[in-house]
């Protein structure tokens, strides 16, 4: 049982670090908008990047 | 009517980009994704072909809310915006919101018509494709647009250009003082919770680690150990999240008044005190699991309360979108487009048409009618001859004005009425918080229990008095008390958000249910606020759609709140020559006929034929007639908005009393109350009067409640109880009232003030279940059976109670059974002692 004399400080050190993370995500204002990224990830942008042969919308055919 | 069907399209009833009624005999479409696509008018399909045009047509299928109808009619801006945006690319103006790095300026934008989170991908994308933009941000949350540039490549005019060609339209955003405490604020509040959300879960690992032990038995080794490593945990969550409770608690202590911060900051520096005492040495109980779990608690209802303060949506800068960014200075008959800001008393200023103006003033050349509607409440323009006096911030209607400017700035009779408003909020009445009543006697009966408790164990057995009086203080330390309330009004503000009716200030729900006088003004919120053809009544035997369709061909061009009501009639027919008669009406040829439209009189003397007997009903009557006599009769008349009568009969239903109160003094007023089954009316009253009544109706010991819109309403909705603001209100009555009404849907109100009710059931439950809690702990704890495990134990329990009681507030209440479908309006009788000491 004699580990948790190294773990313990282990864990305290590694919640400091996620203070030190929580820290720098608040003042560089990762909180001020948390509706909008929860949408974008749904918006189609990457159609380009999906190979010609794979598509299965109608319209493929006008990008030809 | 023209073959609508000669496209093989089906004609849909709205337009597909902003969602309003297509007017029957216009056709604009714009082809989006490969469709052709019905639009209202010239401006959303402009719109429209800037989105399709930039590739960015994806947006319609992104959306989950229709645009706003935008602002502009081609997709070439005129030339008077571009003129007015091409003054923020004047070093002096940029100086206040724009920062330089490198070689790159920044600035961040107030966007006006976001409606969902498909308008920031478009704002995004679009504004990422202009030359020289190297980063774009918008916020859906607060509709902020971080932009930077190169300022070499492209001026932010232009930026500002490409956001109204797609629909929205931008200011500048340079917070004031309060808008940046708020910003700091919340980042503080932020990290005190992170801080104590991650020192309880550390901290409870080892409590149950401890607890374990005490179970099975641990080597004492190993407990000194964890107790340490708990309090190298513990104490930074202490020293720097609970530091807000300490703080208030040595003010209140000073001020001699008792809160919960008393208690709250005795039981977590107590036990945290003593918690640090027993590890030194070795002796006693460890609590700093609950104490760091209590930070945690407190923290989030605090910071929930904090959410529900500041979601204000505001602009930051209220006074903005009122007065006009630029104005034309005449110096030595030159037109200049300065700046509105560096108007100085003495200068000239040329107003056009449909233009702000800028200042108070008088009229030096010309006359016209303006539109005081902002700062009156009455909806017609009233008219100006030379000499007469305008105020800034009132609409210039029909002709070109030159003013000599009198008052500019802190003189003007805007910032007279701001005055008004800041004298009104310190006055304001408190709405008195039962938490805070009950937290005192809570307090004062903790701390007297505690002593009691201390004094007796000490005289019993002065080894555990000490211990005990700590977990007395720590198992009724009153976690669940001091959440009871802002989870119960966090969760109703975002059901009322949800259904549009947004909550500014945290008092809100609780003088809402108590409202026993709900007070509307009637333009703009009973009613829509601007005219429309009611009715048209054809004389001899002409034919109503054709007079209809003259009548909307003379009014095409004019920008009159009269002729709007016309423009959506608009057919094939093409006016000429038209000629405008200052407040008496139009004249145009058309096929080579002369037309008059407007005042009887003006009209029927175009003809040799006598006036026709004016119509019985009531509201604006417009008289068409050519050389040849008269032909129609039009009625004119401010909408009452659909759901007016169906939300002041529940709400009467409801017990509060209706009333009506507004600057307009015509005949309308008394016709709208009737309509509605509003018996009590009082017309033609300033702001300053308007306020008046209210603080005489709180003196009688009514709660107020009011619903307003205009300038004019901002004193008295800063003086009610409880003021909410309309949607479509200016911002500066937006930033001043309690609450906004989003959705422009009056039956919200009906909605809030049932969920507040049933709020204020709930929040009476939390506060009446955390008693008996404490009252059933406290004993135990006295007579020292309570472990410090079940301590922590008892204080999540009874938290989480409270908060999934608060969470049934996640639905709004059902509305009962309208009353109107089967009520009979009553007779109107107009509030004549009022009235008289209005007079």
């Amino acid at each position: 049982m004699d580990i948790i004399f190294l773990l313990i400080p282990i864990a305290i050190v590694l919640a400091g670090c996620g203070i030190w993370a929580f820290f720098w995500s608040v003042n560089t204002g990762q909180y001020e908008d948390l509706e909008s990224p929860a949408h974008s990830i749904l918006y189609e942008d990457d159609e380009d990047l999906i190979p010609k042969d794979a598509r299965v919308n109608e319209d493929s055919a006008r990008h030809d | 009517m023209q073959d609508l069907n000669s496209t093989g399209l089906e004609q849909s009833a709205d337009c597909y980009h902003c969602g309003l009624t297509i007017p029957p005999g216009t056709r604009y479409q714009t082809l989006i994704n490969g469709e052709p696509r019905q639009m209202c008018c010239p401006g959303c399909q402009a719109v429209a072909q800037t989105i399709v045009d930039s590739g960015l047509d994806n947006y319609y299928k992104h959306r989950s809310e229709s645009a706003y109808s935008p602002d502009i009619n081609s997709k070439e801006l005129p030339d008077s915006l571009l003129l007015e945006l091409g003054l923020y690319d004047d070093e002096s103006v940029q100086s206040d919101f724009v920062t330089h790095q490198d070689n790159s300026a920044e600035a961040i934008l107030v966007i006006e018509g976001i409606t969902c989170a498909a308008c920031v991908w478009l704002l995004e994308n679009h504004i990422r494709k202009i030359d020289g933009v190297s980063k774009v941000h918008v916020n859906l949350t607060n509709h902020r647009a971080r932009i930077s540039w190169q300022p070499e490549t492209c001026k932010l005019s232009h930026i500002l250009a490409e956001i109204y060609r797609i629909g929205y339209q931008a200011h500048p955003y340079h917070p004031d003082k309060e808008e940046q405490l708020l910003e700091q604020e919340k980042k503080r509040a932020t990290r005190r919770l992170g801080v104590a959300g991650i020192g309880m879960m550390q901290t409870m690992m080892m409590a149950v680690a401890l607890y374990g032990g005490a179970l099975q038995g641990i080597d004492d080794k190993y407990v000194t150990f964890i107790r340490w490593a708990s309090m190298v945990i513990a104490t930074p969550v202490i020293l720097y999240s609970a530091r807000p409770f300490i703080l208030a608690a040595i003010r209140d202590i000073k001020t001699r008044h008792l809160t919960m911060d008393v208690p709250v900051s005795i039981a977590i520096y107590g036990a945290y005190l003593a918690s640090v005492w027993a590890t030194l040495t070795d002796s006693g109980e460890v609590y700093f699991d609950s104490v760091t779990m209590f930070t945690f608690f407190l923290l989030i209802g605090r910071f929930l309360e904090m959410t529900a303060r500041h979601r204000t949506g505001r602009a930051g800068n209220a006074l903005l979108n009122l007065l006009p960014a630029s104005a034309i200075k005449l110096v030595a008959g030159e037109e200049q487009l300065v700046p509105a800001s560096d108007l100085k008393t003495g200068d000239r200023v040329l107003i056009k048409p449909g233009h702000t103006i800028p200042a108070d003033g008088i009229i030096v050349a010309g006359s016209s009618s303006v539109d005081e509607s902002a700062l009156t409440g009455e909806y017609l323009p009233i008219r100006k001859e030379t000499s007469a006096k305008v105020v800034g911030g009132t609409i210039n209607v029909e002709n070109p004005i030159e003013i000599e400017i009198t008052e500019v700035g802190g003189q003007t009779q805007l910032s007279a009425i701001v005055r008004l408003l800041e004298r009104a909020q310190e006055e304001k009445p408190r709405s008195a918080q039962i938490a805070d009543k009950v937290a005192s006697y809570f307090v004062a009966a903790v701390l007297l229990t505690a002593s009691g408790v201390g004094f007796g164990w000490w005289v019993v057995d002065p080894a555990n008095a000490f211990w005990i009086t700590l977990s007395v203080l720590v198992v009724t330390c009153p976690c669940a008390l001091s959440l009871a309330t802002p989870t119960a009004l966090t969760a109703a503000t975002g059901t009322l958000r949800q259904n549009g009716l947004l909550i500014t200030r945290g008092h809100v729900l609780e003088s809402l249910a108590n409202a026993t006088h709900i007070v509307f003004d009637k333009t703009g919120t009973l009613t829509e606020g601007n005219l429309s053809l009611q009715e048209v009544i054809p004389l001899k035997n002409n034919d109503s759609d054709r007079a209809t369709r003259i009548a909307a061909a003379l009014e095409q061009h004019s920008e009159h709140p009269i002729a709007k009501a016309f423009h959506d009639q608009a057919g094939t027919l093409k006016a000429t020559s038209i000629e405008a008669e200052l407040g008496q009406g139009l004249q145009g040829c058309i096929d080579g006929l002369t037309y008059r439209i407007g005042k009887p009189e003006y009209s029927a003397a175009i003809s040799s034929q006598p006036t026709p007997e004016l119509p019985a009903s009531s509201g604006q009557w417009l008289l068409l007639c050519s050389d040849q006599g008269a032909i129609a009769w039009f009625r004119l008349n401010d909408q009452l908005r659909r759901e007016a009568r169906e939300a002041i009969s529940l709400l009467q239903g409801l017990g509060l009393q209706c009333e009506m109160l507004t600057g307009d003094n015509s005949s309308a007023v008394s016709e709208v109350a009737g309509q509605l089954g509003i018996n009590q009316t009082i017309s033609g009253v300033s702001p300053a009067e308007k306020l008046e009544h209210v603080k005489r109706l709180q003196t009688e010991g009514a709660q107020v409640m009011m619903v307003g819109d205009g300038i004019n309403d901002i004193p008295v909705l800063a003086g009610a109880q409880t003021s909410i603001a309309m949607g479509s209100a200016t911002d500066l009555a937006k930033t001043n009232a309690d609450g906004v009404l989003i959705s422009h849907d009056l039956l919200r109100l009906v909605d809030g003030i049932l969920l507040s009710r049933k709020t204020q059931r709930v929040i009476r439950q939390n506060l009446g279940w955390s008693l008996c809690y404490n009252l059933m702990a406290l004993p135990l704890a006295a007579l020292g059976f309570i472990a410090p495990w079940m301590a922590a134990l008892g204080m999540s329990a009874s938290s989480l109670v409270v908060v999934g009681n608060a969470m049934r507030l996640n639905r709004l209440p059902k509305r009962p059974i309208s009353l109107s479908q089967i009520s009979v309006t009553r007779p109107v009788e107009t509030d004549s002692a009022a009235l008289n000491q209005v007079e």
